[in-house]
């Protein structure tokens, strides 16, 4: 029976599988080579705490000079009932995180208020009790690696650059650039839809555009592994989309090698309306879903910078930003 | 060097280890590499018998010792009311029962099992003595007997070219009923068997021999005599014969009890002794037998391992030593397919709780806790609890749940059911909780596609768990572990696609 269901699984999934051979010649990273020849070579286990722990990573970008959402208040331990309610009583807006939190879990988003009642981005209100309750589960661990433990960070909102409303749904887009021992090798923006519920992650139904490195152009974008060419909810068509400031971008994800010290990293970046981009978070195992979004492989660029001698690697951030972006600019602009 | 040769070096180097050892155990120990092998084990029971005179009685009598084809796995001996010992007497073993006075038949009893194992059944260099003592036929009746003897000898010799085929003659010639000079040999001897006239011919011809005492080794014998070969000095080695037949060399089924010419069987204080033999055969699986005989010689590989523990903490290793299996299914599913699961190597544990819940049971016991843990939870969730005192409320909901289960299924006859006990607790309430966070965050389609791989690999582990050749394999030859060792170290270096890889990437090709 086993045997029966098996063997009709594999004919099933047969048609929607490519030969590993193909993948080889289009460059595309797989998991086990990301972990072994990437993760495992240079990224040091001793720096993961920076990226890992969100508090971390804000004062190390402080030290950095870094711009990163501004932190209203971080609890260490169990907060009482009375410091909690004192702290939101006069906000409007604000993010609660968990400093640990994996894959985006955890993250309530308050962006404005109706009386008692807080509103979340999707309309729906949370009174002042089941805020207290999410700082409760982060404090006593529910969404950190292992269910240790972690802390609470209460971030200020951030007051998103209006360049990308059109582009999204509810969510936050927000830019993922890969940076490889200092020099950014690829970049996408990620566009929350209807589908996926306000949500910015790929494999639940967002739209992830591939970004041209030269000029922050969008070069191919992607929803469910399937080409678009339009924002499925607004409509609009993805190659008006430029990213302003795109040099100042490029160069917050390259600077974030020296802060991290990690030689493959992901960060994600925010655009502010006034601050222009922001750090969100860095990230030391950064999925492969941007290859999808921008529809190139990652192992052709990333062999591309482990072939240059000592001297290029030492260059300072400008000069990496200027060589990823005449390097990796995209061929064909479609 | 780097990690990754490393690696290969290490693999390469355990493999060779755990498969070496396997070789050597299979080879030199007999452990069986398949399961069900059977051996046939023999057991010889020698049964003295005599009566009592009413004073001190001390029977003796020769244990086996010299067969190196024959592995002695255990013996007993009965001796009720007897004083019992074992002495060594010109490298002869025998055994020494005593009482200080006893009358009336007696009955003592000495059983031993023994296996067969391929090789020679005796060791050539051998000081036995040469010596050769010429039977004294002087008197004047003894004349014709003489005569009949040496014209026997020269017969034969003219018929043979060295000691062997003259041998083989000589008995050829003994058991020719119309050779008048053999007639006239046993007509002399009428209380003496084939070998006993053999050994007398053969003293007359200058020759060495002696005696060698034994059983055939045939099913359900009973009350069996002791059966003679003859062994015979060629002037460099030792030859057995069979005596009827005249052929050399110990025939197939024989075990040797004696070598030489004493006596089986000394009683003092007794008259009427006798020794019988019964003999029976069992079938014993191949590993028990090689555990009886790396057992006496004390063979550390098998002396400093789990076979040395009691027969229950064994039972529990059988388990145990099937989670590395486990294991490597998760790997293999994880690194070649890329299968998501809900807790690395909780599948794992399910498997092995399927073990002993049988699959089918296992499953519909683990989906219906799943679903109503599940339930529960999210009456819980709204409560607004701690996230350790939830869990422990969901820890005590799976265990009611369980003992629930237990007790209605029980009163409906269904008895598979009582086996929920097996499931780890803890494991499922932390599956829950996961479960329904999955839930909260990624919505039950997620729910099911992680608690679906999961199952999939926990019924895949289980499968190849309880694969017999797997039990077989993993229980008797721990060894294979480093084997395992070395095949995770070896994919824990793969680098290449993972088959959900294929499947996801597949539209950047065209």
């Amino acid at each position: 029976m086993l045997g029966f269901s098996m063997k009709h699984v594999i004919t099933k999934l047969r048609g929607g599988l490519v030969s590993p051979l193909a993948l080889h010649r289009m460059g595309i990273l797989g998991m086990n080579a990301r972990n072994i020849n990437y993760i495992a070579r240079y990224n040091d286990r001793d720096k993961f705490p920076v990226v890992d722990d969100k508090l971390n990573t804000k004062r190390a970008a402080r030290r950095y000079g870094i711009p990163t959402p501004e932190l209203i208040a971080a609890f260490e331990t169990q907060p009482t009932r009375s410091r909690v309610l004192k702290l939101i009583e006069p906000l409007w807006q604000f993010v609660i995180k968990p400093a640990r939190g994996s894959g985006g879990k955890g993250i309530l988003v308050i962006v404005g208020r109706n009386g008692d009642k807080y509103k979340k981005p999707s309309g729906a209100e949370v009174t002042a009790e089941d805020i207290l309750r999410h700082v409760s589960n982060i404090t006593s661990g529910l969404y950190s690696l292992g269910g240790k433990p972690d802390r609470v960070m209460v971030e200020a909102l951030v007051d998103f650059d209006p360049i990308f409303d059109n582009y999204s749904f509810e969510g936050v887009p927000d830019i993922r650039v890969i940076v490889f021992r200092g020099f950014p090798v690829m970049a996408m923006l990620r566009c929350s839809t209807h589908d996926s519920d306000g949500k910015a992650n790929l494999h639940q139904g967002a739209v992830g555009v591939g970004l041209d490195l030269a000029t922050g152009k969008s070069c191919h974008a992607v929803q469910r592994g399937l080409r678009i060419s339009r924002h499925p909810d607004t409509e609009m068509p993805f190659d008006k989309l430029k990213v302003p400031g795109w040099r100042d971008l490029l160069r917050l994800g390259a600077s974030c090698y020296e802060m991290t010290g990690l030689g493959y990293l992901g960060c994600d970046i925010v655009l502010d309306r006034k601050r222009g981009p922001l750090l969100l978070e860095a990230n030391a195992r950064p999925g492969l879903a941007i290859q999808v979004a921008n529809g190139v492989g990652l192992c052709t660029r990333l062999k591309h910078i482990e072939k240059l001698d000592l001297e290029q690697l030492e260059k300072n951030v400008d000069e990496r930003v200027t060589y990823s972006m005449q390097e990796f600019a995209a061929v064909t602009p479609s | 060097m780097s990690p990754r040769a490393q690696v290969y070096i290490l693999a390469a180097l355990l493999a060779l280890m755990g498969a070496g050892l396997t070789i050597y155990k299979n080879r030199v120990l007999g452990f069986p590499l398949l399961p069900g092998e059977y051996r046939t084990v023999w057991t010889i029971e020698a049964k003295v018998r005599f009566n009592a005179d009413g004073g001190p009685v001390k029977a003796a009598l020769t244990l086996p010792r010299e067969q190196r084809n024959m592995e002695i796995l255990g013996e007993t001996f009965s001796s009720s009311g007897y004083g019992f010992n074992i002495i060594r007497e010109n490298d002869e073993y025998r055994a020494v029962w005593s009482r200080r006075a006893a009358s009336g038949a007696q009955s003592l009893f000495y059983q031993l099992d023994v296996h067969q194992t391929p090789g020679a059944p005796l060791e050539q260099p051998l000081d036995l003595s040469t010596e050769v003592q010429r039977p004294l036929l002087e008197a004047r009746e003894q004349e014709a007997v003489r005569l009949a003897i040496y014209s026997l000898v020269d017969y034969a010799h003219q018929r043979s070219s060295d000691t062997r085929t003259f041998t083989t003659q000589l008995l050829t010639a003994l058991g020719d009923t119309g050779n008048q000079d053999r007639n006239l040999i046993f007509g002399y001897y009428k209380d003496l068997t084939l070998v006993d006239v053999a050994l007398v011919v053969l003293a007359a011809a200058d020759i060495p021999a002696h005696r060698i005492r034994g059983l055939y080794l045939e099913d359900d014998r009973r009350r069996l005599d002791p059966e003679d070969l003859l062994e015979v000095y060629d002037g460099r080695r030792w030859v057995v014969f069979e005596p009827t037949t005249g052929s050399p060399g110990v025939p197939k089924n024989f075990f040797i009890w004696q070598r030489g010419g004493k006596s089986l069987l000394d009683v003092e204080g007794g008259r009427n002794s006798q020794v019988t033999f019964s003999v029976i055969a069992n079938d014993v699986p191949a590993r028990d037998v090689s555990m009886l005989s790396t057992s006496k010689e004390k063979e550390a590989l098998v002396d400093f391992s789990i076979y040395s523990l009691p027969i229950e903490q064994q039972s529990i290793f059988k388990l145990i030593l099937l989670v590395p299996v486990g294991a490597l299914v998760v790997v293999l599913l994880r690194v070649f397919v890329g299968l998501r699961t809900s807790g690395t190597f909780m599948p794992v544990l399910l498997a092995v709780a399927f073990i002993e819940t049988q699959l089918f049971t296992g499953l519909s016991i683990f989906t219906l806790i799943l679903i109503l843990g599940l339930w529960v939870r999210f009456y819980l969730s709204r409560l607004n609890l701690l996230l350790v005192a939830r869990i422990a409320a969901v820890v005590v909901t799976v265990v009611i749940l369980m003992g629930a289960i237990s007790v209605i299924s029980y009163k409906l006859g269904i008895e598979q059911a009582l086996t929920v006990t097996f499931f780890p607790m803890i494991i499922l309430a932390w599956t829950i909780e996961r479960m329904s966070i999955v839930w909260e965050e990624d919505g039950p389609y997620e729910v099911v596609v992680q608690a679906g791989g999961s199952l999939l690999v926990a019924v895949l582990a289980w499968w190849v768990m309880t694969n017999r050749y797997i039990e077989h394999w993993t229980f008797n030859f721990p060894e294979l572990l480093l084997v395992l060792l070395a095949i995770i170290l070896v994919i824990g270096n793969y680098t290449g696609y993972r088959l959900g890889e294929l499947m996801r990437f597949r539209q950047l090709v065209r």
